[in-house]
């Protein structure tokens, strides 16, 4: 019965949906307030009902419903508990409708927020946002539908894909999603703003908080995939440029561009166009990220199903882009800036070219990723670029961009003098080159080792620099130190949020620089009680021992270091055998540390258990990169931070 | 808009542009099959070769860690050689694609075996391979 109450339950919500849609835009144009409160209820009804296939979908996992095709083919009678919850998003359909659900409960919250705060755009911003989850809504019913009719009904289900089974698979997707799915709203807002002809700064200052809170997520989802591919897949590399990585970094570099740009827009009126772009950017690029990714046109190491799925966000991703550019052409007139440029030395132009990088480096990235298309079809020959490509054109961008953080928020505004230079920028000028200068004397070789390093100290010091100055002007008003210092934080939190995020991706920058230059690997085959060297450290081999799980059996092996300070760690990487897998999935173990990781997977063995063939990698600084993302939670939070009332002085 | 913007932005786009040729004519890697790259190898270019690990040429010797097999699309074999263990999901008659070199000697230099991590298993469920529950009975056999 599932699958049919599910079918119904979805195809319900999408007619509500789309009602919805139509009943918003209908009230907004006739002046209708009771059309938009109907549309209103269709809204809630929307969420109640995806909430409800949701947790029916969930149901069918855990009580391993096999009528369900999408529950036979992700999950079995073995799979763990919290992996049958999570298998909801193991695959392509059950992902839509996170996707879906996603939207619903935004729609929701802006409705909760901005129903009177937003009068005029709102009843717009409903219409955009039901139809998007329309288009969700008509993806899982029709090309991919997941409550389709499973039969034969299995005996067993064919088992969660074994990669998956891991707490990074749990979080990644979820993360991943609320950044991309929280696009939604500041797109709403920006084509309700052109329809209604409120092109001002309203719109923006209102979503400036969404965007913040996709941006994060986003930025973690990231992250966490990164950790994903670190300790799960066993190449001990966090990012690899592949087709899939690079669908979700394209957002988030336009986004990052646009966090930069509406302050611009804020302070002095300009980059109205500019914004509206990069804003109708950002949610198609999160759009065409999943059409390449789930439609199979490029080969990834990631295989993905084939379907008419592709053609359905196709037509999509291009009805957005032409209504978008259809509005944007039809207000064009209102879009001009009204601050003028005045200086290229100038917070203005800084953040200006920021945006440009930002842009640039999106652009590289995209162009990259459809090379080989593009290549197939013009010249009919398969090439590939990889990530030498990518590396090789994003590291000058990436770090000029980190110099333009340091040299951003502290520039002054209109035109910079040489006195405001002198003042800001001399000492963490100094402090940059001293730094690489040591470095240099230290035996760091890399040219661009150097620079990424002096880069960050540099960065950093202006960071101290502006602090260290404001905390002082408030001694000099009879404040303690400490107090000052919080007072100030609590008072300008946007701005110091701001710094904190700057320094997480300063921690993320080390991490990527030191990983890059000075991990280092091996592989040997070991017999029982024999020691391999790496790096200073020794580890031994001490044998092998065999398990059964619940839903695989396991050859475990045992390595312990045996000098040094890791002395006495035991690290037991693993070979596991899925029933419903041909090849052995191997299990990475490691041990963290701020300096050195020591990562070990266990590769071929004898059979009778003498030998064992092993990869050892000493990699340096990855932790680092963990690290940055909880200074960057921190950050974000501390820059949604409601601001506080001033005191009327 | 001032000039010097003009100019500006002319800049970083010629730069850009330059760094995307570069970058594209000093990495480009070329997808060839086993007859394609049979019928005209050049020694030092950089491919990802692909097609199906042929039954019975497949060579691991922990010891050294060479590891050699043939890649055949059914119509041409190309010989591989490979220095590292032999990554999941890497079998016999199944398919694979190396990155690498040609070897003047006449034999494909692999640097880089490329693993399927499909994120939904589409690998077709092939009987013949040997079913773990056996191999862990073997390690069991030789652990006593």
């Amino acid at each position: 019965m599932i699958p049919e109450i599910g079918t119904g339950i979805l195809l319900v919500a999408l007619a509500l949906a789309l009602y919805g849609a139509v009943m918003a835009a209908l009230g907004a144009r006739r002046g209708r307030q009771a059309f938009v409160e109907s549309a209103q209820h269709a809204a809630l009804s929307v969420f109640v009902l995806l909430t409800a296939g949701m947790l029916l979908l969930v149901y069918a996992f855990l009580t391993f419903d096999f009528s369900v095709r999408y529950v036979a083919n992700n999950t079995n009678l073995g799979t763990p508990f919290y992996y049958r919850i999570t298998a909801l998003w193991g695959a392509l359909e059950g992902s839509i409708v996170l996707w879906a659900w996603m939207v619903g409960l935004y729609t929701l919250i802006v409705i909760l927020r901005h129903r009177t705060s937003a009068r005029e755009l709102y009843p717009w911003v409903l219409t955009v946002m039901l139809g998007v989850v329309s288009f969700f809504l008509l993806v899982m019913t029709v090309p991919a539908p997941v409550f389709a009719r499973m039969s034969p009904i299995p005996a067993d289900g064919r088992g969660l894909n074994p990669l998956l089974e891991d707490s990074g698979m749990i979080t990644h997707p979820v993360a991943l999603y609320l950044g991309f799915t929280g696009f939604t709203v500041p797109f709403a807002f920006a084509l309700a703003a052109l329809v209604t002809g409120r092109v001002g700064d309203f719109w923006i200052t209102t979503t400036r908080r969404w965007t913040i809170l996709a941006w994060y997520f986003l930025s973690l989802g990231l992250l966490i995939g990164g950790w994903w591919s670190y300790h799960v897949l066993g190449w001990g590399g966090y990012w690899a440029w592949d087709p899939v990585e690079n669908a979700a970094f394209m957002p988030w570099l336009t986004a990052t561009a646009l966090l930069h740009s509406v302050m611009i827009q804020e302070r002095r009126r300009m980059l109205r166009l500019w914004n509206v772009a990069l804003v109708i950017l950002t949610f198609s690029l999160t759009l065409f990220g999943t059409f390449l990714t789930r439609s199979g046109v490029i080969a990834s190491v990631h295989a993905f199903s084939q379907g008419s799925i592709g053609v359905f966000f196709l037509a999509f991703l291009a009805l957005v882009v032409l209504l978008s550019l259809a509005l944007v052409a039809w207000r064009w007139d209102t879009l001009g800036a009204q601050g003028e440029l005045d200086s290229v030395v100038s917070r203005e132009s800084a953040f200006l070219l920021n945006n440009v990088l930002l842009v640039a480096a999106t652009f590289t990235v995209f162009f990259g990723t459809v090379f080989p298309l593009l290549s197939e079809a013009v010249r009919d020959v398969k090439v590939s670029v990889g990530a030498p490509f990518f590396n090789q054109v994003n590291v000058p961008l990436f770090l000029s961009l980190i110099f333009l953080m340091g040299v951003g928020p502290l520039i002054a505004w209109r035109r910079a003098s040489i006195e405001n230079l002198k003042r800001n920028f001399l000492w963490p000028v100094v402090v940059g080159v001293a730094a690489a200068a040591v470095l240099r004397l230290l035996g760091v070789g890399s040219v661009l080792v150097l620079v990424s390093l002096g880069l960050t100290v540099f960065v950093s010091a202006t960071i101290a620099v502006d602090l260290v100055r404001a905390t002082r002007a408030r001694r000099a008003m009879g404040e303690r130190t400490l107090p000052a210092l919080g007072g100030l934080i609590r008072r300008h939190n946007r701005r110091y949020g701001g710094f904190v995020v700057h320094l997480a991706i300063l921690v993320v920058a080390v991490g990527v620089t030191g990983s890059q230059t000075w991990s280092v690997h091996t592989e040997t085959t070991l017999k029982r009680g024999e020691q391999a060297e790496l790096a200073g450290y020794r580890i031994r081999f001490d044998g092998l021992r065999e398990s059964q799980e619940s839903n695989h059996g396991k050859v475990t092996g045992t390595f312990t270091v045996v000098n040094g300070r890791a002395a006495g760690t035991v690290l037991e990487p693993a070979k596991k055998f899925y029933p419903q897998e041909q090849s052995p999935i191997a299990y990475v173990d490691y041990r963290l540390g701020f300096i050195d990781d020591i990562y070990v997977v266990l590769g071929d063995f004898a059979r009778d258990g003498t030998s064992a063939t092993v990869k050892l990698q000493v990699n340096r600084l990855v932790s680092w990169i963990w690290i940055g993302g909880l200074v960057l939670t921190l950050g974000t939070l501390l820059a949604v931070l409601p601001e506080p009332r001033r005191k009327a002085a | 808009m001032k000039p010097k913007f003009l100019i500006g932005g002319a800049v970083i786009a010629l730069a850009l542009g330059y760094m995307i040729w570069a970058g594209v004519t000093q990495s480009v890697v070329y997808f060839v099959t086993p007859s394609e790259l049979q019928a005209a190898p050049v020694a030092g270019k950089a491919y990802r070769l692909g097609g199906l690990v042929a039954r019975g040429s497949l060579k691991w010797d922990p010891a050294t860690l060479n590891l050699t097999f043939d890649l055949s699309d059914g119509k041409a074999t190309v010989a591989v050689r490979h220095r590292g263990t032999p990554p999941d999901l890497f079998d016999e008659g199944r398919g694979a694609v190396v990155e690498g070199q040609w070897a003047p000697e006449g034999y494909f230099r692999s640097t880089h075996i490329m693993a399927k991590h499909s994120e939904e298993y589409q690998a077709p469920h092939d009987t013949k391979g040997t079913p773990p529950k056996r191999i862990l009975k073997t390690l069991d056999a030789g652990e006593r």
